[in-house]
């Protein structure tokens, strides 16, 4: 292919994601993340011979919650596979997982982007188990190279649901926004807590080029070891650009998976094995068919959360709220959640929005914390910001009804946040309560007006908008505690 | 004999097994007997039955999903031939498949 020519992406992915359910897949080990090595374990999930898995319940709810908010059909009948191969993970020698007869197909995901909304479409999501966890042992931590491994197989048996897109992604951006509104919508599912780095929400790519317009598909690579989402959209560009590199060479592309450097960025192609890719599927003969009627599709309906589209939309259309407030606030649960719940305290929607979007917003991203509708207790304090709805719909209706001054409150919020005190102790500790005593006022113009007596005359001239300046002297003079309303019409009428 | 020589040391490969060459016929000879038997029922026109993945009309067996005591460390790790820091410890995992560069 001679230089020059304009290339285009063609992305797929294939995101990973263990379910919050109290058990493991296919036995009452317990499903959670870490945990002392193999101490959540049994007969089922180490593979000791005869033992028998028996489906969870809650993980298929939890799977047709997905399939349903990714507008999925549901196979009314599907089948689980063995997946054979042999890797210390996987202790049965195969994983237990679907093929041929998936859980759901055909769905989709749109995504906005720049005010262009990209159609995502989902192949398919199917149900099975995750494996257990290698730690390699060796100069660099990595699996090749490693002198021996550790295997812990607390992770194994957790359900796991695999999603696949249709090769419907263009660029690294696309992915990673789609990416992005996945996890949020999982998260509003609460199927799972979707941690990239605890391991919870996991993303491959298969990833090819093309000359731009051609719809022919270029061989492709499956990049892997993307956990976050800066790394995915880094990830596929370093690999885009290689893949691009090597076509202009006059090379080709081979067929191969390329592992992610997290630490330094780059991407590494592997040397593939002979055999590495003949997985023998056959029905699991240990676990029935699984058949979803109507009735039980409906019922998951039912008990479905409210999804953040359908919540961006009661936003615009029940609280008034520009649809760029709607998509702020419901790009996370969390966030959505407190928000709702605020409105019990405080009825002012726009204000209440835009402090959420504002100071709030900037606090969360500063501190890494998070926001919760619950009692926060003082262990949760690394992780949870002190703020309650109450608490914050207070310090709103102080500010509007003029108790404090917006700037001071800019103050209060944070410590808030930090302390867990209310909006009426901090203003009282630290003497920022509102000046809207017209006498005090009155004093702090009268010294303003005469310091600046040339900023007077150029008002008296009709230079109307020095007034704009006598404003924010006042202000700093009150140390931002000035009824900023008082303030103006005062000043209109000194001057 | 619809299997050669090579699929069965193919198959074999991939269960990591090893024959040895009188094994290696009886092997092609018995599973290619088994596939032999399958196309004798294609032979009949099956396009009206619903293929079979499980012989239990059985469908739907589902468990609450509530949580069960586990297995202690010392008990998962008994038979383990090696065992470092509360895991099982195995041979480096990759000999084929490295970097390239």
């Amino acid at each position: 292919m001679a230089a020059g020519t304009a290339y285009e992406p063609v992305i797929g992915l294939e995101i990973h994601v263990e379910l919050s359910t109290k058990s493991k897949m296919f036995c009452g080990c317990e499903a959670r993340f870490g945990g002392i090595p193999n101490t959540r374990t049994c007969p089922v999930c180490s593979a000791q011979p005869g033992a028998l898995p028996v489906i969870n319940r809650e993980a298929i709810r939890h799977i047709a919650r997905i399939a349903l908010a990714l507008d999925c059909r549901i196979a009314p009948g599907s089948i689980f596979h063995r997946k054979n191969y042999f890797y210390p993970d996987l202790p049965k020698g195969y994983q237990i997982s679907q093929y041929d007869m998936p859980f759901a197909v055909e769905g989709h995901l749109d995504v906005t982007m720049d005010g262009e909304q990209h159609r995502v479409g989902i192949e398919r999501v199917h149900q099975e188990e995750d494996t257990g966890k290698n730690i390699h042992a060796g100069e660099s931590g990595r699996i090749a190279g490693a002198i021996y491994s550790l295997i812990d197989f607390n992770r194994c048996g957790i359900p796991l649901v695999e999603i696949v897109t249709k090769p419907d992604i263009h660029s690294p951006q696309v992915a990673r926004s789609f990416l992005n509104k996945l996890k949020n919508t999982l998260q509003y599912l609460d199927v799972s807590d979707c941690n990239m780095e605890e391991g919870s929400l996991r993303c491959d790519a298969n990833v090819s080029v093309r000359p731009a317009g051609s719809d022919l598909l270029g061989v492709k690579t499956e990049l892997k070891n993307m956990n976050s989402f800066k790394h995915l959209e880094k990830g596929l560009a370093k690999e885009i650009e290689r893949q691009i590199g090597l076509l202009e060479a006059g090379r080709p592309v081979v067929q191969q998976t390329v592992h992610y450097e997290v630490a330094s960025g780059e991407v590494h192609p592997m040397r593939s094995k002979e055999y590495a890719h003949d997985y023998r599927y056959f029905p699991e003969p240990d676990l029935s068919p699984l058949e979803i009627s109507q009735d039980f599709v409906d019922d998951v309906r039912t008990g479905m959360p409210e999804l953040p589209s359908v919540r961006a939309a009661r936003y615009v259309t029940e609280l008034n709220l520009p649809e760029y407030d709607a998509e702020v606030l419901t790009s996370n649960r969390d966030t959505s959640d407190f928000f709702d719940e605020t409105l019990n305290y405080f009825d002012d929607q726009k204000m209440l929005s835009n402090w959420v979007m504002g100071d709030l917003g900037a606090y969360l991203n500063a501190s890494g914390k998070k926001l919760s509708i619950e009692t926060v207790s003082p262990g949760q304090a690394d992780q949870l910001c002190w703020l309650s709805p109450a608490g914050f719909g207070e310090f709103l209706a102080m500010i509007k009804d003029g108790e404090i001054a917006a700037a001071s409150g800019k103050a209060v919020l944070p410590e808030m946040c930090e302390t867990g005190k209310t909006a009426r102790e901090i203003v009282e500790e630290k003497g920022l309560a509102q000046i809207s005593d017209t006498a005090r006022i009155e004093a702090l113009i009268d010294r303003v007006i005469e310091a600046n007596p040339e900023q007077r005359e150029q008002y008296k001239s009709g230079k109307k908008q020095v007034l704009g300046y006598f404003v924010g002297q006042v202000m700093k003079e009150s140390g931002g505690r000035a009824n900023p309303r008082t303030v103006n019409e005062i000043l209109r009428e000194k001057l | 004999m619809s299997l050669t020589h090579d699929d069965v040391i193919y198959v074999a490969r991939l269960a990591r097994l090893k024959f040895d060459s009188r094994e290696l016929d009886r092997y092609v000879e018995q599973l290619s007997g088994i596939l032999d038997h399958i196309d004798k029922i294609s032979e009949l026109d099956l396009s009206e039955i619903e293929p079979t993945s499980h012989v239990l009309k059985l469908s739907n067996v589902f468990r609450d999903d509530e949580v069960r005591p586990c297995l202690s460390q010392d008990e998962v790790l008994a038979n383990a031939p090696e065992v470092e820091e509360g895991a099982f410890k195995v041979p480096p995992i990759l000999e084929a498949e490295e970097p390239e560069a």
